[in-house]
């Protein structure tokens, strides 16, 4: 199901993120602040802008979703439960004994799922090795890699980004979750990335920010393609659309209890 | 199996393992398009050189960055290639041994890690460039297969062999010219010892071109009527458990050899498996939770105690146990 509808869109953002609380208070641990922050841009991809089949998760000529900020993977699940890739009761096992919901993504557990991650820092050279492997293969597909602010701090991710400049790697898309917080606390004061978007640029990218939690905006950009590899720096707010959450960095790593959960799934359900 | 004039060193043919590889890929790139190199500015060096040059459209030179080649190679694997990163040990999976982890491991990612430069034999680089604890840093990943070919041709029937396994493997390789003494052409097949001299009184089990040094000790040993069994042990991880308790079975003792720290290594493998199966009285020779040095390969195993005359000394101390 591809919509363009704004209101559509919202409404499936809103419910990823009632499916995001669930999850955690089920689970009793998890990252709430990333994971809220992000449901809308998860909505517009899955529901607007990829070319994929949950049917068929193997299919070759698929867009590849690559989630290199691992540990905001309920938003993953939640999102592609909702595309129709595994049914919505898994979602109840995150966490959990036994469960293909694991705390981190794991591609072999779930369909849908492209790589494994957790460990920050990886999953821009995995989308690299991909797109580079689209082009070898003269394929039409794209590959997304979501990221985090935080995970620039990481060498690596440094490297892949200097490693899509040099093959001018225009079938990759990166999508920055600019929300500004960490686990210790600001990214400003935890290690400042200073201009990210100047960054890029001297990398050799091409460079667009928009307001991570704009649908309309979302719309517009995130089909974008260019003639090199593009970042996205989406400017979100972390546990958006939960009040009591929202731009705490200390809501990154822990689970909301059961009057938390109440409030939260309350205050998420005025919104549609 | 063993060229028949095997024990006359000088007659030999000196090539090294990292040519077999390098050689072994060229070939089989030919009819598998799928085959890609990942390369972190050690083309020349990794013996990847010529399949640049070959096959440009499928190598991709990264620069100095291990930790991204091995993230690469991921994804040009969980996309249907057949990546080969080739570094050294010490960077890889020295430097990147989390990605290996995550990235390759974990997902099953379809990748050859190909190290060409380890243990003392690397030789005058000196210490930070012999990797002494890859072995130990491969085997204990789920998934991964690690493999240490002992010459020029085994390492050309390796190379063949895990370009067929779906699946991740570490290939372990030196960079030192060294006898060739196994047959061109030898059956290789991954997770198989073979016994390559056969004797009652001693077992001693090897990885690598250091093996080369126990062929000789077991020559010498031979004109004193003292047989030793002399397995190669190409595959660390999974243990021919069959070959290797076979043999014990027989002999009683055990003496492992590899140029890799003691702790970690093939001895330690044996020794985890045997202990649990048939413990027998061994010596795990390796080196000794040391550093190496700048030196000459023979000149560093002869220091730190992995050349033929230390392995006769503790093959007569084992056998008056
Ligand atoms: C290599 C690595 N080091 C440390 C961690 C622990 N860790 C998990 S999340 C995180 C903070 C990452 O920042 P960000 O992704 O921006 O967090 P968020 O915005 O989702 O709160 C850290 C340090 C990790 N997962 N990987
Ligand atoms: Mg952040």
């Amino acid at each position: 199901m591809k919509t363009k509808n704004v209101q559509k869109l919202k409404q499936i953002a809103n419910q990823i993120r009632q499916d995001i609380i669930e999850m955690l208070y089920r689970a009793g641990s998890g990252h709430p602040a990333g994971a809220l922050g992000m449901a809308d841009i998860f909505a517009v991809l899955y529901f607007s802008v990829l070319s994929h089949t949950p049917e068929r998760p193997d299919n070759p000529n698929r867009d590849r979703v690559v989630l290199s900020n691992g540990h905001i993977c309920p938003v993953l699940y939640a999102t592609l439960a909702r595309a129709g890739y595994f049914p919505l009761v898994k979602l109840k096992t995150l966490r959990k004994i036994n469960s293909d919901l694991q705390g981190h993504p794991h591609n072999l557990d779930l369909p849908g799922v492209e790589t494994s991650s957790g460990p920050l820092g990886q999953g821009i050279s995995q989308a690299v090795g991909m797109a580079l492997a689209g082009k070898m293969d003269k394929a039409w597909h794209h590959i997304y890699c979501l990221t985090s602010d935080g995970e620039h701090n990481e060498g690596q991710l440094w490297e892949a980004v200097m490693t899509a400049n040099k093959y001018k790697l225009n079938n990759l898309t990166v999508i920055v979750d600019y929300n500004r917080i960490q686990i210790d606390g600001f990214t400003k004061d935890i290690m400042p990335l200073a201009s990210l978007r100047n960054k890029y640029l001297a990398f050799g990218w091409e460079v667009k920010e928009v307001g991570g939690n704009n649908i309309r905006e979302l719309l517009r950009v995130l089909p974008l393609r260019k003639n090199k590899p593009l970042v996205i720096i989406a400017h979100t707010t972390p546990g958006q659309g939960v009040s009591f959450m929202e731009d705490k960095w200390q809501w990154h790593g822990q689970a909301p209890d059961k009057d938390q959960t109440a409030e939260a799934l309350a205050e998420l359900k005025t919104k549609i | 199996m063993l060229v028949s004039n095997w024990s006359q060193q000088n007659k030999l043919l000196k090539k090294s393992t990292r040519q077999g590889f390098g050689d072994a890929l060229l070939a089989l790139a030919k009819n598998n398009k799928n085959i890609v190199v990942v390369s972190a500015d050690l083309a020349e060096s990794t013996r990847v050189q010529k399949f640049g040059q070959k096959y440009p459209e499928r190598f991709v030179e990264v620069g100095v960055a291990e930790q991204n080649a091995m993230g690469i190679a991921a994804g040009l694997a969980l996309s249907g290639k057949i990546p080969f990163v080739a570094s050294f040990g010490v960077f890889s999976p020295g430097r990147n041994w989390d990605q290996l982890r995550v990235s390759v491991c974990y997902s099953k990612a379809n990748v050859k890690i190909v190290s060409t430069h380890t243990g003392l034999a690397v030789g005058e680089d000196g210490a930070s460039h012999q990797a002494l604890e890859d072995i130990a840093l491969t085997r204990v990943l789920p998934n991964l297969t690690v493999i240490a070919p002992a010459d020029y041709n085994e390492t050309v029937a390796v190379t063949k062999a895990i370009a067929k396994h779906p699946g991740p493997v570490y290939l372990r390789l030196a960079r030192q010219n060294s006898p060739v003494f196994t047959k061109i052409n030898s059956i290789f097949k991954i997770g198989r010892a073979e016994i390559l001299l056969r004797g009652n009184d001693i077992t001693l089990i090897a990885c690598g071109p250091v093996i080369y040094e126990a062929l000789l000790a077991a020559h010498e040993l031979a004109k004193k009527k003292i047989r030793v069994e002399i397995i190669n042990c190409p595959t660390i991880k999974p243990l021919d458990k069959k070959t290797i308790l076979r043999s014990v079975k027989k002999t009683k003792k055990l003496i492992t050899l590899e140029d890799h720290q003691k702790a970690g290594g093939l001895g330690s493998a044996l020794a985890e498996m045997l202990s649990q199966n048939y413990p027998v009285k061994s010596i795990i020779m390796g080196v000794n939770d040391t550093f190496g040095e700048s030196g000459k390969p023979d000149q560093l195993w002869d220091k730190y105690g992995l050349s033929k005359k230390h392995i006769v000394d503790n093959i007569k101390k084992l056998l008056k146990k």
